[in-house]
């Protein structure tokens, strides 16, 4: 996958999550918390979603990798080689 | 094995279903078993004579606008991933505390409630900003926060007991499962769902909730069986095995939710080499049961609450200066009296004019009475219940077309709930863990409180125990 795709995946995942929020505007350099609706319950259900869609695990010590959409295509992009 | 699952959850309430939801939605297998056959448990709704009825809503509270963040309504639709429009909201007209010296108007503006301060509490102006401060920056729902009681912490920021009365009036009726006063978590809890958010009501009243929780928890593959009323709770060695039903099946899981309530849940927890014996021993202690029971009417009107020029949404009415927050001595209480007027939301969808009238109840004095004096009882019930909104509002007199009086044998009846308790027990469990490993408590005995707060329990013990791991 590359990191184009990556990237689509998470935004599908959080426009799922945070329903009622517009997440064709993300900033990718930005924490998404500060963008978006989304407190810690919510990254746990990212996390969860991407063990659920694509069975790729994120350990609990790895979530601060997930804080931007930058981040997330960095951190998981190698995990969907 | 087809009886077994990775967790079962007692209770189709609002609680349970929230944490049905959660767990399946994530691909675990799971069971919540209901002893009755509708969903709703404490925020049900019922038919009579052709009319459809709410059991326990009055309104919503924790009333917030579509993306405002971080509150516990749009967290909690994101949790269950249902949209905020769904809903239909209609926010409240306005409600009334009302006393005999003064009464106070509030709505979902805040400003309203501060500017009725500084009309009639002046003095305590700069103490009530101070207060509403500290509430505003206290963490209510920190699952570690220490019992200690609200009325302390009030007056340290306020002198006159008459204003301490009249906030804490509301907050208590609707949440304090202690008298007279409450946990400072769950007042701070109370005070921003009621005062700083606010009322509102879903279009189709508690329905509408119900049915956008159905539609989820079918989508999510959570198994749901009715009629299947919990015998016993199984431990071994600590650890939960399973449950027992009443009617003889046995479902095994690692894990149990019980929304069921506190005392509820412990007294049926049983050592699985007990089953079979008499009398079973259990060595913990019992947690004790809420005071508070309530009896309410509901009464259908030819006429609706505007045509007599009330627009008020709910009037939390005292007949003294002093709130009495209590278990009446005798079979209710007519001090005080919360009146609610359903049709005084933002958008009547409601045929009819409806009122409904709460007073506190004593369980074991209703419990008592034989089925004659019963029904003569809910008779006085009703007509105590016209006369309070009568002394509110002289005007008021329409014909009532139908009446229906609910006490707190109704509650025991349908929720299972020990006395009759509404607001469970004294003894909260905030993070759910019992000493069982594996059982957990969620509902209103884990300590949130109200609809929002039920389904935010159900979402975070589910959260907690189920998902984190």
């Amino acid at each position: 996958m590359t990191a184009q795709e990556v990237r689509q995946v998470v935004v599908d995942i959080i426009a799922d999550i945070a329903i009622d929020d517009d997440v064709t505007t993300i900033d990718d350099a930005t924490p998404l918390r500060e963008q978006l609706d989304l407190d810690s319950m919510d990254f746990l259900d990212i996390v969860m979603e991407l063990k659920k869609r694509h069975k790729v695990e994120v350990p609990q010590e790895d979530y601060p990798e997930l804080a931007t959409m930058s981040g997330c295509v960095q951190y998981l992009t190698p995990k969907f080689q | 094995m087809d009886n077994k699952y990775d967790v079962i959850v007692i209770g189709a309430g609002m609680s349970g279903l929230a944490a049905g939801i959660r767990l399946a939605m994530f691909g675990k297998k799971v069971c919540i078993v209901e002893k009755h056959i509708i969903t709703g448990g404490l925020n049900s709704y019922y038919t009579r004579s052709k009319r459809d009825f709410d059991v326990g809503l009055h309104a919503m509270t924790n009333f917030v606008e579509k993306g405002t963040r971080k509150r516990p309504l749009t967290k909690l639709l994101k949790q269950l991933r249902i949209p905020y429009d769904s809903l239909e909201l209609e926010q409240q007209k306005n409600s009334l505390i009302h006393f005999p010296d003064f009464k106070l108007k509030f709505n979902n503006d805040f400003e309203l409630l501060l500017s009725q301060i500084s009309e009639y509490f002046p003095h305590e102006v700069d103490g009530f900003n101070k207060f509403v401060e500290y509430i505003n920056e206290y963490n209510e729902v920190a699952l570690d926060n220490k019992t200690f009681m609200a009325k302390d912490v009030a007056r340290k920021f306020l002198k006159d007991e008459y204003l301490i009365e009249m906030i804490f009036c509301p907050l208590l009726i609707y949440g304090s499962a202690w008298e007279d006063d409450m946990d400072f978590s769950q007042f701070v809890i109370m005070f921003k769902s009621i005062y700083l958010e606010g009322f509102c009501r879903p279009k189709g009243g508690v329905r509408t909730i119900i049915n956008l929780l159905l539609n989820k928890l079918e989508e999510s593959g959570c198994e749901l069986k009715f009629r299947s009323e919990v015998k016993n709770i199984i431990k071994k060695d600590g650890k939960v095995k399973g449950v027992v039903l009443k009617k003889g099946d046995i479902l095994y899981a690692d894990k149990v939710i019980s929304s069921m309530g506190h005392p509820e849940t412990i007294k049926v927890l049983c050592e699985e080499d007990d089953l079979d014996k008499e009398t079973q021993n259990n060595d913990q202690r019992m947690p004790k049961v809420g005071p508070l029971s309530f009896c309410e009417s509901i009464v259908c009107l030819d006429m609706k609450p505007s045509q007599f020029g009330i627009d008020d949404t709910i009037v939390f009415y005292n007949n003294s200066s002093q709130y009495h927050y209590q278990k009446p001595k005798d079979l209710y209480d007519n001090r005080s009296a919360v009146v609610c007027f359903p049709n005084n939301f933002t958008n009547d969808d409601l045929e009819e004019g409806i009122a409904r009238v709460t007073f506190m109840a004593n369980y074991n004095k209703w419990h008592e009475l034989e089925k004659p004096l019963y029904k003569e009882h809910k008779s006085k019930v009703l007509c105590d219940s016209l006369e309070i909104i009568q002394s509110i509002y002289e005007d008021f007199s329409p014909q009532v077309t139908f009446s229906d009086v609910f006490t707190p044998t109704t509650i025991k009846k349908y929720t299972g709930h020990f006395d009759g308790t509404v607001y469970g027990s004294t003894d909260k469990l905030r993070d759910g863990k019992t000493k069982t490993e594996g059982l957990f408590l969620c509902g209103t005995d884990q300590g949130f409180l109200g609809i929002v707060g039920s389904m935010l329990s159900g979402i975070s013990m589910a959260n907690l125990h189920g998902l984190m791991e």
